[in-house]
């Protein structure tokens, strides 16, 4: 393949949304690192080219769009929106030294609050479309149903807050929910503070930012934390049930409308995963056949809070996904400073497609 | 043709270098002017003494211009992306022991775990306004470890010496340093998280997996292996 073969595919791409009155976007190759910091934290480094400028201080090589598109609907963007790009992303392989560093992403999103599961189905169907002569194996999934089970859950606020914090790291989430449910003991390092008369006493000297109240609150946290009740097995397995649904949206939804009847905290979102489904049969998916995983997207797409998918190459396990994308509503809550708008959106790599065209 | 040994090219650890290898019969010594970096092998044929810095010699493995080298595992590990495809290690001699270790203020009563540093850091970024710092030269075997230990909303700040000082100095939270007895540690009033290290080190043999040899060289190579029976 040859990089003006990728290009011409990427502008017949971008046309093909623009055509659909998507509005053509840009945004600049260097981002400030800041933002995208404070989003994902340190593991960014890790995949993203992060450089020195010696007036802005910390900068980024983008390795997405959908960021700087947010920050730029947010600042003064119309509603609603339709947007597509089409540009270089710059990804750090340390992990895959094989895979590319820097490809070419299409990018297709909308900013719409009137109905945000037709608004879904749209995204998927746009890339269903284009994706269709590829024989591509799609994958949708809904960060939402977990989060509500999450904030359903029959225990401390602070316990939800921290496993909410961390749904997007399934082994952090797994540790937290196996020792809230006394899976786990607690470590003994913290029996014998929550144990100690006074646990100040022989206390080194206070050095750094972090102050004795602070240390303080912790510790009353922790006492409170331990006079909780666990939470209950059978919480756990409708958590752990919900997380192995992996069939067809259509038993998917029969699934979790059971699980509801034990969970109703997850109503709520079995409805909007209904209500996409109907959608998505209106817009001629196939539901019967397109696969649903519960916890499809959880270790890898960071921002999306709602519906996910993604496109894979059957032929290629060794592929990252051609094209993948979902729901971020809580992104655009992050960087709207007090402002938000349901998002939804997608990518897809022109580059893998020019491959997949020239393996044929 | 010769094999190329690089060895640090001072202190402890040349000193303690030329002893292991002395010990198994082959002789590793400094030549000319004590400021002259020159050296040579006797003991067995084909075989260039090579001194270098410590921290160059991942490098030099890693590019194949030295077929042998002497350094720390924590040096290959944090410099080398996929290391054990670029150097194998062929013998851990026995001394430069070091651990890679996390440390928090003494004071921090509340924390001894991955758990509880996590669970301080998010306390920390709502109360600050910015992500716990935590000062070290090593980033990448940090952030990988704390990556697997689930820690979030941390960051890591560039620390390349006097790394126990930051904390006091108010520019980080805590610390991820290299250290062999804690005393510098507990010097500056800090403590080692209760978890298993970052990392073990010690001075290792590394065998470059990429350096090219002609036959000569891996005979003297093989030759040289079977004195100091590794490999």
């Amino acid at each position: 393949m040859t990089l003006s073969q990728i290009k011409a595919k990427a502008a017949s791409l971008m046309a093909g949304f623009e055509g659909e009155g998507a509005q053509t976007v840009d945004c600049a190759i260097l981002q400030p690192a800041e933002v995208l910091l404070d989003l994902y934290g340190e593991d960014i480094r890790t995949r993203a080219y992060v450089t020195q400028d010696p007036v802005r201080g910390e900068v980024m090589l983008r390795p997405d769009f959908t960021v700087p598109v947010v920050e730029m609907h947010m600042a003064d963007g119309a509603e609603p929106a339709r947007y597509t790009y089409s540009g270089e992303v710059f990804r750090r392989q340390e992990e895959h030294p094989e895979r590319a560093s820097e490809y070419f992403q299409v990018g297709y999103e909308v900013f719409d609050r009137t109905d945000p599961e037709a608004a879904d189905a749209e995204v998927f169907a746009r890339f269903s479309e284009v994706l269709a002569p590829y024989g591509l194996r799609a994958v949708t999934g809904d960060i939402g149903i977990l989060t509500a089970a999450v904030s359903g859950l029959k225990t401390t606020e602070a316990r939800k807050a921290a496993l909410m914090r961390h749904i997007w790291r399934p082994r952090r989430f797994r540790a937290l929910l196996d020792r809230y449910s006394g899976k786990t003991p607690i470590p003994a390092s913290r029996k014998a503070l929550l144990e100690s008369a006074d646990p100040w006493v022989s206390c080194a000297p206070m050095i750094g930012m972090r102050s004795s109240r602070e240390i303080g609150a912790r510790i009353e946290a922790l006492h409170k934390d331990a006079a909780a009740d666990p939470i209950s097995h059978d919480e756990v397995a409708l958590i752990d049930g919900l997380l192995k649904v992996s069939e067809s949206c259509d038993f998917a939804l029969e699934r979790l409308l059971d699980i509801a009847v034990d969970l109703p905290a997850i109503s709520e979102a079995v409805e909007r995963f209904a209500r996409r489904c109907a959608a998505l049969d209106a817009r001629g998916i196939d539901t019967g056949s397109l696969a649903f995983e519960a916890s499809y997207g959880r270790s890898s797409m960071e921002y999306y809070d709602g519906f996910v998918f993604g496109f894979l190459a059957t032929s290629r396990p060794d592929w990252p996904a051609v094209s993948s994308g979902g729901r971020y509503d809580a992104l655009t809550r992050q960087l709207g400073q007090g402002r938000e708008i349901p998002a939804v959106g997608g990518v897809l790599r022109p580059g893998l497609l020019v491959d997949l065209e020239a393996g044929q | 043709m010769t094999i190329k040994l690089g060895v640090p090219s001072k202190g402890r650890l040349m000193e303690k270098t030329f002893d292991w290898f002395g010990a198994r019969g082959v002789g590793l010594a400094r030549t000319g002017s004590e400021r002259e970096y020159s050296g040579e092998v006797t003991g067995v044929e084909g075989v260039e003494l090579v001194l270098l810095s410590a921290g160059e010699i991942p490098r030099e493995l890693a590019a194949g211009r030295i077929h042998l080298g002497v350094t720390g595992t924590d040096l290959v590990q944090e410099k080398l992306v996929q290391w054990d495809q670029k150097v194998a290690p062929l013998a851990e001699l026995g001394f430069g022991h070091a651990d890679l270790i996390i440390a928090v203020p003494a004071c921090w009563i509340d924390v001894d775990t991955l758990d509880d540093l996590d669970a301080a850091a998010a306390a920390f970024r709502a109360e600050h306004g910015f992500r716990m710092r935590i000062a070290t030269k090593y980033h990448r075997l940090v952030r990988a470890y704390l990556h697997d230990g689930g820690v979030a909303d941390y960051q890591l700040v560039d620390s390349q010496g006097a790394t126990e000082g930051t904390v006091r100095n108010l520019t980080a939270e805590a610390v991820a340093d290299i250290t062999s007895t804690g005393e510098t540690l507990r010097a500056n009033h800090l403590k080692v998280l209760g978890e298993e290290p970052v990392l073990r080190s010690q001075a290792t043999l590394f065998k470059s997996r990429v350096a090219k040899k002609t036959d000569a060289e891996r005979k003297a190579l093989n030759a040289l292996c079977d004195v100091l029976k590794v490999g």
